[in-house]
């Protein structure tokens, strides 16, 4: 076991342990946001940079500041490391640059988004953004494409956390799904056009923290907060049939898998609950659901919130109201 | 001229053919290492060499070597570096084209040295018929007996292979160099582990630039403690310099480390001067990434002592008044070069070069190009100087490679000493858009 201080909490964790999940053991304010790494997909990480922390002493050894912020997702711990997160200037300018730079190219198009309510895009922005963009050049554009006959890929929106990427290499048998171009050209692409065919291909609309990638079935329905999420399960041959089931009245509008606090599928029987394309798609009919109750949702998005306020990045105790 | 190891032979006909460049002692310091040293011996003597990374960041080339973790029954390897893409360095492209047996030969000391026995060279793709150029060298090296098994008879055995990438400058970095060398998209990976502990296929691997291999014969051949009489105290050794710009004569020269900036310039045996008579304005000296110096801060540094061509003294005064030495991509601009657009030149370039997998440099670098793009075709705003120094700091340092750092410190330095020039950018819209500043002013002193 490890020492380390993470905003003048301190706790011991296990060694190995990446400082952005020592702090999630902790929870509260001191997590740092993490748009990028999914603790689920082997790989992920390091990208988006949202989860900057400052390392004010390496280790009891080696006490010396680290020079540069860190990705916290994909440093790990050394006994006797201190880190700064909230309470660092570094951190909250390195953060706000950040932010900056995920919505400089982001479409303003909330309103008509079936992300929107449960977005982590928003959440940051809500947190650390500014009020008005600085950007005054003509927005990078694309088309909106099919992936599949279920799944819509928007990529005006896409940040490349490369969650997808992750999801289509290591849940689905074969690799269809990828990055092509580079810089800002760089999108997100099943190689030339091919749609993923795959009984779980469905799950990487679940990772997205944005709305590049949508629910076919669901789009435009309704905007999620008008929905009650229940937990359900079903007797499913391909996956493990545990989801949540967003219904309105009596009806089922979308099937998810279920996830937690951070945004990541739940691990349920010790394996990662993703759920299959049957059970997504096409299972929409009350009746073959076990509805179990209702889900306590975590209202860590802004608008399952119902609560707006001044924008502030420094007013944290829009947070965490359950 | 000054003294030259790594150049003795260039101008040699048939130096790039096996026969010739064993007649003029080629393959020395390979028969010297392997017959009479043992790896620790060639490790032990490069570090006292003082060699430092001839690529760019000028790390301890033997501190490196010694990095490498060595478990039992894991193969290592040792790469090659020869995806030399950055703006204005051109000398590796010189050395391989010409001297193709001295990387080999290098890189079979090193390999040895580093116990490795397949080793790889990547080169980029624009350097085709250099590739060509390798491969025919390294297939008369494997018919003479220096590579393959057995080398010598000494029982060392070391495959050699090259492998082109696909044109891009993030594959420079040497964990990207290493994914693309794997087959995959040339991504920079995460850092620790670094490639020391687990790089190619995962193994252990050192990832050096062509000079710097190359660098190894000579200090083989002569011993290091007749190496370190060369340069300065920092920096020991001779350095490829590939000098382009406005100057008279430009080109690949090898100078002591250590030797005046001025003196590089202007000497009869170097550059010449400025062509055409004009003025010097600003100088990069080390590749386009590195800071750019305003005329004032070249010859002398800030405290008013004379500049030299070391890794210290283009340093001296941090990036307030220094620069880097970098890898030796010097670029002279006349009085009639404009920094601005210069400045969007290179910010297009890292920004079409950015592998966009982190957020402060795909958006970062794109956002700075069209910025500057518009204050160069006058239609920038005075807070879009402010604007261009902010997302700068953004950038730098927080993202997964020095890429991000590289393409911020060009704009950074150039609003640090042009202030005044983009300022005018500004305020003239009509005459920035059809006339060349740096026609209209003259250098800024």
């Amino acid at each position: 076991m490890v020492k380390v201080t993470i905003d003048g909490v301190e706790i011991e964790v296990e060694e190995g342990t990446t400082i952005l999940n020592a702090a999630r053991q902790v929870g509260g304010d001191i997590v740092p946001p993490a748009m990028c790494y999914y603790s689920k997909l082997e790989g992920s990480g390091g990208k988006c940079r949202t989860c900057l922390v400052e390392v004010a002493a390496g280790s009891e050894k080696d006490p010396r500041p680290m020079p540069k912020l860190v990705a916290s997702c994909s440093t790990q711990v050394q006994h006797g490391m201190i880190v700064k997160n909230a309470s660092s200037e570094r951190v909250k300018t390195g953060r706000a640059g950040v932010t900056e730079f995920l919505l400089a190219n982001h479409p303003l198009d909330c309103p008509i988004c079936d992300q929107a309510g449960e977005c982590h895009l928003q959440d940051l922005g809500f947190e650390h953004g500014k009020e008005a963009t600085r950007y005054r050049e003509e927005r990078r554009t694309f088309d909106p494409i099919d992936i599949g006959d279920k799944i819509k890929l928007h990529m005006n929106r896409c940040i490349l956390c490369y969650r997808c990427v992750y999801t289509a290499n290591q849940i689905t048998d074969q690799r269809v799904h990828g990055v092509m171009h580079r810089g800002s050209h760089a999108e997100i692409s099943t190689y030339i056009e091919k749609a993923i065919d795959n009984d779980f291909s469905g799950n990487v609309i679940d990772v997205c923290p944005v709305g590049a990638l949508t629910d076919k079935t669901f789009r435009f329905k309704s905007r999620v907060w008008f929905l009650k999420p229940m937990d359900a399960h079903r007797d499913c041959p391909t996956c493990s049939g545990k989801a949540v089931v967003w219904m309105f009245g009596n009806e089922i509008y979308r099937v998810t898998a279920r996830k937690d606090k951070y945004g990541e599928i739940e691990t349920i029987d010790g394996k990662t609950a993703w759920i299959c394309n049957t059970c997504r798609f096409e299972t929409k009919e009350v009746d073959k659901w076990n509805v179990e109750g209702p889900r306590l949702i975590n209202r860590h998005s802004v608008i399952s919130q119902n609560h707006y306020t001044l924008q502030n990045p420094l007013n944290n105790n829009t947070k965490n109201i359950q | 001229m000054g003294r030259k190891l790594l150049l003795e032979h260039i101008d040699v006909p048939g130096i790039e053919t096996f026969e010739v460049y064993r007649q003029k002692g080629g393959y020395r310091s390979v028969e010297k290492a392997l017959k009479s040293m043992s790896p620790d011996e060639v490790v032990e003597e490069v570090k006292k060499s003082g060699l430092r990374g001839r690529g760019g960041a000028g790390f301890p080339t033997g501190m490196k070597w010694s990095f490498l973790a060595k478990p039992e029954g894991v193969p290592r390897y040792l790469l090659c570096n020869a995806d030399e893409s950055e703006p204005g360095t051109f000398k590796d492209r010189y050395l391989m084209q010409y001297l193709p047996h001295l990387l080999i030969e290098g890189m079979i000391v090193s390999s040895f040295a580093l116990g490795t026995n397949l080793s790889y060279i990547y080169i980029r793709g624009e350097y085709l018929f250099v590739l060509e150029i390798l491969e025919k060298a390294i297939a008369e090296a494997y018919a003479n007996g220096f590579l393959g098994k057995n080398i010598l008879g000494t029982g060392y055995d070391l495959d050699l292979r090259v492998s082109p990438g696909g044109g891009a400058y993030i594959c420079g970095e040497e964990t990207a160099l290493i994914e693309s060398l794997e087959g995959k998209r040339g991504n920079p990976r995460i850092k620790p582990p670094f490639p020391a502990v687990k790089g190619l296929w995962g193994c252990p691997t050192v990832v050096n630039n062509v000079e710097s291999l190359a660098t190894v014969v000579p200090i083989i051949n002569m011993g290091a403690d007749e190496y370190v009489k060369i340069g300065t105290e920092q920096s020991r050794g001779t350095k490829l310099i590939s000098a382009c710009g406005n100057l008279e004569r430009p080109g690949v020269y090898e100078i002591d480390l250590g030797l005046s900036v001025e003196e590089f310039i202007y000497g009869d045996d170097w550059c010449r001067g400025i062509k055409n008579g004009k003025q010097l304005k600003a100088l990069v000296p080390g590749g386009s990434s590195v800071p750019i110096l305003p005329t004032h801060l070249i010859t002398k540094t800030a405290n008013g002592d004379t500049r030299f061509m070391s890794y210290e003294s283009l340093s001296d005064g941090g990036f307030a008044s220094g620069s880097m030495l970098g890898s030796g991509g010097f670029i002279a601009f006349d009085e009639d070069q404009c920094i601005v657009r210069n400045t969007w030149n290179f910010t297009r370039f890292y920004a079409h070069e950015s592998c966009g997998q982190c957020s402060p440099c795909r958006e970062g670098t794109a956002w700075m190009e069209k910025v500057l793009w518009r204050i160069e075709n006058g239609e920038g705003t005075m807070e879009d100087i402010a604007l261009l120094e902010d997302i700068n700091k953004k950038i730098e340092g927080n993202t997964i490679c020095p890429l991000g750092d590289a393409a911020a410190w060009p704009v950074a330095s150039a609003i640090r000493h042009f202030r005044e020039e983009f300022e005018w950018h500004i305020k003239h819209p009509q005459e920035a858009m059809s006339r060349n500043y740096g026609l209209l002013k003259g250098a800024t002193v």
